[in-house]
């Protein structure tokens, strides 16, 4: 396949590592904050080729693994509604929430689908005009545009009978708090390619001045993370500070503009809580007040929730990059994809699942 | 989910609401995609599909980029091990 295929050649993704080892001369730690990048690391295992001195850790990039646990519960309460149709991506379906996952709502009669796009959940809507759809607008600044044009969609068709359940998270406000908390150890960050294909990395140059760190935009295939740690690596041994674009062939400075309009236009920034880590100010999207009536949270009264987090997981500290998953107690013993006790175990982009699949239990 | 994937665009069309749809083929298997974000997308252009949505034009001379400072690092001597020919 064009444009990926070329990007797995072993000679070269170890002439970038060899590169590396030639230019390092002291420790350093590395964040990435996309679950993608967390994968395709562990899988292709950088973790084990570069030097030691280069300690990879990962950051909350998996917006599955940070929605935090009420919204999980909002989402089970309503799926559970006889007249609902729950929709929403793949890796949510086995998440835990405080007593069940969608699969097993599913397995009680519950009619949850899985869906390849938010506008698979409008079709749905206008086929079944007597049931109530919600998609599970869970994601990055990524899937946001794909979210907000469903969302315009179902208001140009005057649907009645479609809503969503908001769990969108932005990025840069997440690597503000994870720069700005005292127990910070991140100083060099790989920032999310394809977050900065639809927001551009203009936001980015204030974090780097004022954190004094290099951030390099990223791609997703071993040979971009090879690069782009490359990159990093050669600011921070130069003592530079800075935003530098290891994703060309897909990022500009200015993002996708198409896409930055319609998000201002179907949602507002707001403050967010983030599953392990807390509320991040300005740190999410809302639906605007123009696209209110499309907001499953208030369609549906489904009660007070009280999340009822398990004591074992430490998914917060992983996701801030202070442990990783191997230093949990419970990873792969009471903790497996099969009987997962948070999120970043279950989800295809879990920092955990990655541990657990590509056997890193040291 | 930021995964996106490059593939080929091999029909363009507006649906009944004004909005660019397409398909776009990956490596053989061919799937419906928005093209709403990439207007003026033309046949045979690549473009990265996040959740059935294209988010961008893969831009050719840009991909070609990874390649020409692999060589160049070879060049310089800042490899251990020889450039394949």
């Amino acid at each position: 396949m064009k444009y990926v295929d070329e990007y797995r050649n072993e000679a070269d993704i170890q002439a970038f590592v060899s590169a590396i080892g030639k230019r390092v001369t002291k420790p350093w730690t590395l964040m990435e904050i996309c679950g993608g990048q967390t994968h395709t690391l562990i899988k292709s295992g950088f973790d084990r080729m570069l030097p030691e001195s280069i300690t990879l850790v990962h950051g909350p990039g998996c917006p599955v693994c940070v929605t935090p646990l009420e919204q999980i519960d909002r989402a089970l309460a309503i799926a559970a509604r006889p007249e609902v149709i729950f929709t929403s991506f793949g890796d949510m379906l086995r998440v835990p929430g405080s007593t069940t996952d969608l699969l097993s709502v599913k397995a009680k009669g519950g009619d949850v689908r899985m869906v390849y796009s938010p506008l698979d959940a409008v079709k749905l809507a206008q086929k079944h005009p007597q049931r109530q759809v919600v998609f599970f607008a869970v994601g990055f600044e990524t899937t946001a545009p794909a979210n907000a044009m469903a969302v315009w969609q179902a208001a140009k068709l005057g649907l009645d009978n479609f809503s969503v359940l908001v769990s969108h998270v932005l990025v840069p406000p997440a690597m503000e708090a994870l720069l700005g908390a005292p127990d910070n150890q991140v100083q060099g960050f790989l920032a999310a390619g394809h977050v900065c294909t639809v927001m551009g990395y203009q936001d980015y140059f204030a974090i780097a001045e004022r954190h004094r760190v290099p951030i390099v935009v990223t791609g997703f295939e071993p040979l971009d993370l090879a690069h782009g740690i490359h990159m990093t690596v050669d600011m921070l041994e130069a003592g530079r500070v800075g935003v530098e674009n290891q994703y060309t062939r897909a990022v500009t400075p200015e993002g996708n503009v198409p896409a930055q309009r319609l998000l201002k236009e179907v949602f507002v920034v707001c403050d967010r809580a983030w599953r392990g880590i807390g509320v991040i100010p300005m740190s999410g999207y809302a639906l605007a007040p123009a696209y209110a009536s499309y907001d499953a949270e208030t369609r549906f009264d489904v009660g007070g929730i009280t999340a009822v987090e398990s004591p074992l997981c430490i998914a917060g500290e992983i996701m801030r990059g202070l442990k990783r998953p191997h230093h949990c107690s419970a990873f792969g013993t009471a903790c497996t994809p099969e009987r997962p006790l948070g999120a970043p175990m279950v989800s295809s982009e879990g920092a955990c699942a990655a541990y657990y699949q590509y056997k890193r239990t040291a | 989910m930021c995964l996106g994937v490059p593939g080929r665009v091999t029909k363009v069309e507006e649906n009944a609401l004004g909005m660019t749809m397409g398909k776009v083929d990956f490596g053989g298997i061919t799937k419906e995609v928005c093209l709403a974000y990439v207007p003026g997308v033309q046949l045979g252009d690549y473009v990265i599909v996040h959740v059935g949505f294209a988010i961008s034009r893969v831009s050719e001379a840009e991909a070609m980029e990874v390649f020409r400072t692999l060589k160049e690092m070879g060049e310089l001597g800042e490899l251990d091990i020889a450039q394949p020919e």
